[in-house]
């Protein structure tokens, strides 16, 4: 068995960050996993522009984006696999992987970074009732046959849910000449960024349905049709309010989940909040050595984001690869009043104060609140937001002398401070 | 009148209350940055849109190049411009930047690939 120091698996936007700041901290016995035929992951479908403001201060397609990276990886030599699957991590760190073109191989590694992103939420996982016609496809998937392939796969669209991608879709879907007749969303409000909803729906008039769901799908061989339903404040739909929409797709934007098959392999601890790993601030899992890092850990707003947080990962991996020890004594989050989760989820009490980002989410909309940092009960970090949503992520960074003090406190909680705020 | 918008410069989306009663005093507040009431007098006076597409690539190892506006373009130009990209074929290879249509709709800016797609 072959061993390596550092395993990458995912070679989209978190890997390659991972890897670029891998070899930048020094390492250069790195491997890129990538099950895709090429680099740049899930980007290469996201032709929209949007992605880049932050790390390149301007704004680049998706494709773009991915390129940006893949230069810089390319551009350091870093050791690459494509059509290469990984089928399993083991607690030992043994990755095994299979390609068409080296079969079944099994590397020893001494580090691992699980960057595999995340996937879509299907029809199954919501128990949408009604016929199994064909013209029931994920958002992501039609957004592969437009962009990657060049099919269209419906004339006429209802979209459920607005997270992005199905906002996005509502728009590719009208550029291509289909008719997008309603987006039918559960909550009271949208998860999706609001330029989203401006740009992609607003502009043409495509509704937006707050409250509201799909009860059932009509249609045996392609579907003709969907009934859609207000929802109470429990979302139960409410029979009196159901009307069919005709259509012969229906796009499904609800939700994404970080993909954790291999992490369960090895034994990592997961979060039943973000369906992600529970890891320290150096972005290590239960597991020594095993890091995770972007969609995978948790589903992220901005790919901008997923690249410092990978890159982050990339130079934590290469201090553990070097023998800096890891910390046995943690202290746990608590994520309190409304706040949902906390990345990191756990701090190690060791003496290494550095400044430090949290990312987290909140439950609900709330307004005119006190994002706060609480050390054994004591605030030692407060930031008014005027609105906090559950589809923006909130992002904090504090000082090392405030790491300092969290750091050396018994309790850490990230709360919100309601109608105290002037 | 006064309206309500949405500002779309970057991801805080400051909720613009907008008041162009007077059109050549239009009143934004709500922003946090400059770019708020540049984007809302924009959006009244000439809005502009970036639109991003794909197009046929022949002879090349994937079968479709993505491409987008080098910058945005007039709202209203957007599906006459997306109807010159069904006319357009490339050939492979083709590299980000490379034009793929000149001068949409006359108003100076081309349409370039956002993709490296080489040839096979």
């Amino acid at each position: 068995m072959r061993n390596i120091n550092l395993v990458i698996v995912g070679g989209g936007p978190a890997g390659l960050a991972a890897a670029k700041a891998a070899y930048d901290a020094g390492e250069r016995d790195i491997l890129i996993l990538e099950r895709e035929a090429e680099l740049g992951g899930i980007l290469n479908q996201c032709i929209h522009n949007g992605f880049g403001l932050h790390t390149f201060k301007e704004e680049l397609t998706g494709p773009e984006y991915a390129a940006r990276y893949i230069t810089e990886v390319i551009n350091r030599n870093i050791c690459y696999k494509l059509n290469a699957t990984v089928i399993d991590v083991s607690n030992s760190k043994v990755v095994t992987y299979v390609s068409a073109e080296d079969g079944l191989v099994q590397l020893q590694a001494k580090a691992i970074i699980l960057a595999c992103g995340c996937r879509e939420r299907p029809r199954g996982a919501i128990n949408i009732a009604g016929m199994r016609g064909a013209g029931v496809f994920s958002a992501g998937t039609a957004q592969k046959l437009v962009n990657i392939d060049g099919y269209l796969p419906g004339k006429e669209v209802v979209i459920l849910g607005s997270g992005d991608i199905g906002l996005i879709m509502a728009r590719r879907m009208t550029f291509e000449g289909a008719h997008v007749s309603a987006v039918v969303e559960l909550m009271p409000y949208s998860s999706g960024l609001n330029r989203n909803i401006v740009q992609c729906l607003n502009d043409f008039d495509i509704p937006l349905y707050f409250s509201h769901t799909v009860v059932d799908i009509k249609g045996k061989d392609r579907v003709e049709g969907v009934v859609i339903a207000q929802v109470d404040e429990k979302l139960q739909p409410i029979k009196s309010t159901e009307r069919l929409i005709p259509c012969d797709t229906l796009l499904l934007s609800v939700g994404l989940l970080p993909e954790n098959e291999l992490a369960k392999n090895a034994e990592v601890q997961l979060s039943n909040t973000t369906g992600g790993a529970v890891v320290d601030e150096n972005l290590m899992t239960n597991v020594d050595g095993v890091f995770e890092c972007g969609n995978v850990l948790h589903v992220h707003d901005l790919v901008d984001f997923v690249s410092a947080e990978s890159e982050n990962a990339g130079k934590c991996a290469v201090d553990y690869i070097n023998g800096i020890a890891p910390c046995r004594d943690k202290t746990v989050i608590s994520c309190t009043n409304g706040v949902r989760y906390c990345v990191p989820t756990v701090l190690n009490r060791d003496e290494h104060y550095a400044p430090q980002s949290f990312k987290m989410r909140v439950a609900n909309v709330f307004k005119k609140v006190e994002l706060a940092v609480l050390a054994d009960g004591v605030k030692i970090y407060g930031r008014k937001r005027p609105v906090v949503a559950p589809g923006e992520m909130e992002n904090i960074t504090l000082t090392a002398e405030q790491m300092q003090t969290l750091k050396q406190a018994k309790t850490v909680e990230i709360t919100l401070i309601k109608g105290e705020v002037k | 009148m006064s309206r309500e918008m949405i500002c779309i410069n970057c991801p805080m989306g400051c909720r613009l209350t907008v008041d162009d009663t007077d059109k050549s005093n239009i009143r934004v507040q709500g922003n946090t940055c400059p770019r708020g009431v540049t984007y809302a007098v924009n959006e009244i006076t000439s809005p502009k849109r970036m639109v991003t597409g794909s197009v046929k690539v022949d002879g090349g190892t994937i079968p479709m190049v993505s491409v987008k506006t080098r910058e945005a373009i007039p709202k209203g130009l957007i599906f006459d411009s997306l109807e010159l990209l069904k006319t357009v074929t490339l050939k492979a290879p083709v590299h980000i930047g490379d034009v793929v249509v000149a001068d949409i709709g006359g108003c100076g800016v081309d349409f370039i690939a956002t993709k490296n797609v080489e040839a096979v």
